[in-house]
């Protein structure tokens, strides 16, 4: 990554007349678009030729960060290694070149890696059968209430429309239950972190015959695995309920525990966390949804095809590269990982609840509160010395979280490397705090200003320009 | 490591587990395989794909992939990274979003867009939803017929849930009928009113006094699009539409069997609050450089939880550059010459087909690269026919064949279905 901003816009380079494509010659004829339903002016897109395209998002993509740059402990979100085999695979012209509409016996290569990576993914977790089309994680969880509402329409069980979610819950579990129509109700956390099962208890006796389900990850997002599962899978089926597994989570527990021994019916993978497909910045993902057999006939229709086969592809890829032999390994690496990082920092960072935890745990903040360097101050910091930052700000159980996520897939030495800078960063918050308050100092661009983009919208070029005239 | 953490084995980090939900076995899938055999696995797999000429549009359309988008978005800075939630390090997906935002905007014709949504489909439920939260006490939209069923399909499932009444607007010669549309409107409670441009059916729909009849009613207009054929035709924003939704599919991405594609939202100005998804803007840093930043996020779900206005976390960012690339390089003369080339070559395949005289236009409206016919034989085997000589002829759709073309078809591969076709 560059440590100067490059920061043209593609529109700032254009130039009439030029082009960066070539097209064939029209052998057709002349055939005109009635007039009357032509637009009047044409789109105001750039004008350039192909090296200027190429240089420009080159110069771009250095203003950027990834997993190949450095070390990304970004909470909740693993960020694993991507094979590079992965982008080859489902790059194959063979499927790549596919319509979504062909005909099956024209198809069957394609159908083929369907049908495994849902067996895959069946013997993985412990589930029936899976759907591929959520496009996302929260496309996923939406899918997966909507099995849930469908399965207690289909019993005429109609006033089931309540979710059970943990206070520490992330903010797509009651968004997604908002966007399916189901209200949420809160279960309160205990002093160790986890669901507070007296809290449950009082709130199955009170609601029911409403609840529609509880939705959990576990590990939970502090990263403490919920040893009570058991009972709270019994709690919520004996009241009727179903039991929805969020797979954000799902990493630490491929070699140690499958969702449907868990005692969950339905649940979504994150493909792009747990199976090693890539970002991309924000998306594309996939998330396809499980169900325990019975719930099959539940699947709602959330998308026309395979969902984002393409993803589907680098996935298998990375299950087939794994194997039997090696993918339970990675559950176990991802939590070592995680708790050498915890026991490692402890002492200088303030560690909430002490005990193992899974693939993350959180920080709330430095554990000296009197220098006034804050969990964002550390983060920005981190970014001087070459990493992401950790997740910050949630959960939104501890006013300082800083949440840390390592995966399998790093060394000792690149966890030994970050603990010094984390160290480093303790020190200088008490001999310099100034200039942890300040950073980043080696990054493109400083700290930006949040209440001047939010006040004041420019979103695209046209508006850029208006505003400066 | 293990000492570090006080256990003796990698068997103690799971000791909270209860034991007998533990999993102790070998989980059944294969044994891990090398990266030849893992390759030599899928060649074989992708040997049982016939690769064929397509001309199968019906949303997804075989447009031609420039080499330069593939290789740039192969750069791992962007291919590996996370959302940009840390704009410091990430000004090279939040420039390029900002960049998309305008070009869709230009497209489209509207004042501003989204980072991106996951298809069209779903940008179009999400548009609904938009309607129906905007809308103070109406909780009605109309939805055309001449609307893509897959659209429809993916709409009936979000209104089920969540509680929308969704109405049909009647057809009429393959086109929305505008007085049922009024008589609907009449009716009141409408938030929203989705039609699609060119319809489900390739025909380019005259919408005059739609928007106005949608806003007389309190409505949102809301036009569901192909991106690629607004490079010619009059767009959402000339039709008065207050949402544009669609799929970016038909700029340059490939077809993979059904995804990730990419999914467009742009509105008026005066929506942007209400708006689902990622939103990119300017702003300066302390450095007084001019810089791009997520913003708006209090609309969003990690803030406002079930308050938010969707429950979509991510964008669909890297499709997102891959537009923002294949616009780029195509440029403002390249797209409108590409939108011409297909529209020449479904109008010379439609001509050819008429010649045999085994075909009819279900509707005879003006169309743009896709078009319905009935066969007057047997249409199944006529189907298998083409599929014999390699070629993907068509949607089959319960009225008809429907023909799609684009800048990537040939005379010659326009010839030879004809020859098939006339057989």
């Amino acid at each position: 990554m560059n440590n100067r901003l490059y920061g043209n816009l593609i529109f700032e380079l254009s130039k009439e007349g030029r082009r960066g494509c070539s097209l064939p010659k029209n052998y057709f004829g002349d055939y005109e678009i009635p007039a009357s339903m032509k637009r009047t002016q044409d789109a105001a897109l750039p004008e350039c030729d192909e090296l200027t395209v190429v240089r420009h998002y080159t110069n771009l993509s250095n203003n950027n960060f990834g997993v190949d740059t450095g070390f990304y402990p970004l909470g909740s979100c693993t960020m694993k290694y991507n094979p590079k085999i992965n982008e080859e695979i489902a790059a194959l012209p063979q499927f790549q070149n596919l319509h979504p509409s062909q005909p099956a016996q024209t198809a069957m290569g394609a159908k083929a890696v369907v049908a495994m990576l849902n067996k895959a993914l069946c013997a993985l977790t412990g589930l029936a059968q899976f759907t591929f089309k959520p496009y996302a994680g929260a496309h996923g969880e939406l899918t997966g209430l909507m099995v849930i509402d469908n399965y207690h329409r289909s019993r005429g069980d109609m006033a089931r429309k309540k979710v059970i979610v943990p206070d520490s819950a992330h903010g797509t579990n009651p968004a997604s239950a908002a966007v399916c129509g189901l209200e949420i109700i809160e279960v309160k956390s205990s002093p160790d972190g986890l669901v507070d099962l007296e809290d449950l208890e009082r709130l199955v006796s009170q609601e029911g015959p409403n609840i529609a389900a509880m939705m959990m990850t576990n590990p939970n997002t502090l990263g403490l695995f919920e040893t009570h599962i058991p009972e709270i899978a019994k709690l919520i089926h004996d009241c009727g309920g179903l039991m929805y597994y969020d797979g954000a989570n799902l990493n630490p527990m491929l070699g140690a525990c499958r969702p449907g021994d868990m005692g969950f019916d339905v649940m979504h993978i994150n493909l792009h966390k747990t199976f090693s497909t890539p970002h991309g910045g924000g998306g594309p993902g996939a998330g396809p949804v499980g169900v325990r057999d019975g719930l099959q006939e539940f699947f709602p229709f959330v998308s026309p095809y395979q969902g984002n086969f393409g993803v589907m592809m680098r996935a298998y890829t990375y299950i087939l590269s794994l194997g039997r032999d090696q993918i339970k390994n990675v559950g176990p690496l991802a939590t070592l990982n995680a708790n050498y990082i915890k026991e490692s920092l402890k002492d200088v960072y303030e560690l909430p609840i002490d005990t193992v935890c899974c693939h993350e745990f959180v920080f709330d903040g430095l554990k000296d509160k009197s220098t006034g360097v804050t969990t964002m101050d550390v983060a920005k910091r981190l970014l001087d010395y070459g990493y992401h930052a950790p997740t910050i700000y949630f959960p939104l159980l501890f006013h300082e979280s800083l949440m840390i996520e390592p995966t399998e897939n790093e060394s000792k030495e690149t966890l030994d490397a970050f603990i010094a800078v984390m160290r480093k960063i303790a020190d200088e918050a008490k001999d310099d705090p100034e200039l942890v308050k300040s950073a980043p100092h080696n990054t493109p661009i400083g700290r930006v200003d949040d209440v001047l983009a939010a006040k004041h919208p420019i979103v695209t070029y046209k508006q850029m320009m208006n505003d400066a005239n | 490591m293990l000492d570090k953490v006080g256990l003796k084995s990698l068997d103690g980090l799971y000791d909270q587990i209860p034991e007998d939900i533990r999993f102790k076995g070998d989980y059944e899938i294969p044994l891990g395989a090398s990266e030849i055999e893992v390759r030599q696995l899928f060649e074989r797999l992708g040997s049982q794909n016939q690769q064929m000429t397509c001309f199968a549009g019906y949303g997804v359309y075989d447009h031609y992939t420039p080499s330069v988008i593939p290789n740039l978005l192969s750069r791992s800075e962007f291919l590996t990274s996370y959302t940009p939630y840390q704009a410091e390090i990430s000004q090279g997906t939040l420039h390029y979003i900002f960049e998309y935002q305008s070009m869709m905007a230009e497209l489209t014709g509207m004042d501003i867009s989204n980072a991106s949504m996951y298809d069209g489909t779903t940008a179009t439920a999400e548009a609904m939803l938009m309607a129906v939260a905007a809308g103070k006490k109406q909780n009605k939209v109309l939805v055309s017929e001449t609307v893509n069923s897959n659209t429809r399909k993916v709409l009936d499932t979000y209104a089920l849930h969540h509680g929308v009444e969704l109405e049909t607007i009647a057809g009429k010669d393959g086109v929305t009928d505008i007085d049922d549309l009024k008589a609907r409107l009449a009716d009141g409670g409408v938030a929203g009113v989705i039609v699609q441009q060119p319809n489900a059916y390739g025909i380019i729909e005259d919408y005059t006094g739609f928007a106005d009849v949608c806003h007389e009613n309190k409505a949102l207009f809301i036009m569901n699009s192909v991106a690629a054929d607004l490079a010619v035709l009059k767009t959402p924003g000339e039709w008065g539409a207050d949402i544009a939704v669609g799929d970016g599919q038909s700029l340059g991405i490939p077809m993979q069997y059904g995804g990730p594609y990419v999914g467009y939202m742009c509105c008026t100005e005066k929506l942007i609050r209400k708006m689902p998804g990622r939103i990119v803007g300017m702003t300066n840093d302390n450095r007084n450089q001019r810089v791009f930043v997520l913003t708006l996020q209090a609309r969003e779900q990690h803030i406002r939880r079930q308050k938010a206005t969707s429950n979509i976390c991510s964008n669909q960012s890297l499709m997102a550059l891959w537009v923002t690339v294949y616009l780029s390089l195509m440029g403002k003369q390249g797209l409108k010459e590409a939108a011409q080339l297909s529209y020449a070559g479904a109008h010379y395949l439609c001509d050819g087909l008429m010649k045999t005289g085994k075909f009819h236009l279900v509707y005879d409206k003006p169309f743009f690269n896709e078009f319905l016919v009935k066969y007057d034989g047997d249409t199944d085997a006529l189907y298998q026919r083409f599929i014999e000589a390699g070629i993907l002829g068509g949607v089959k759709l319960d009225t008809g064949i429907l023909f799609a073309v684009t800048e990537k078809r040939t005379k010659e591969e326009i010839d030879n279905l004809l020859t098939i076709a006339a057989l």
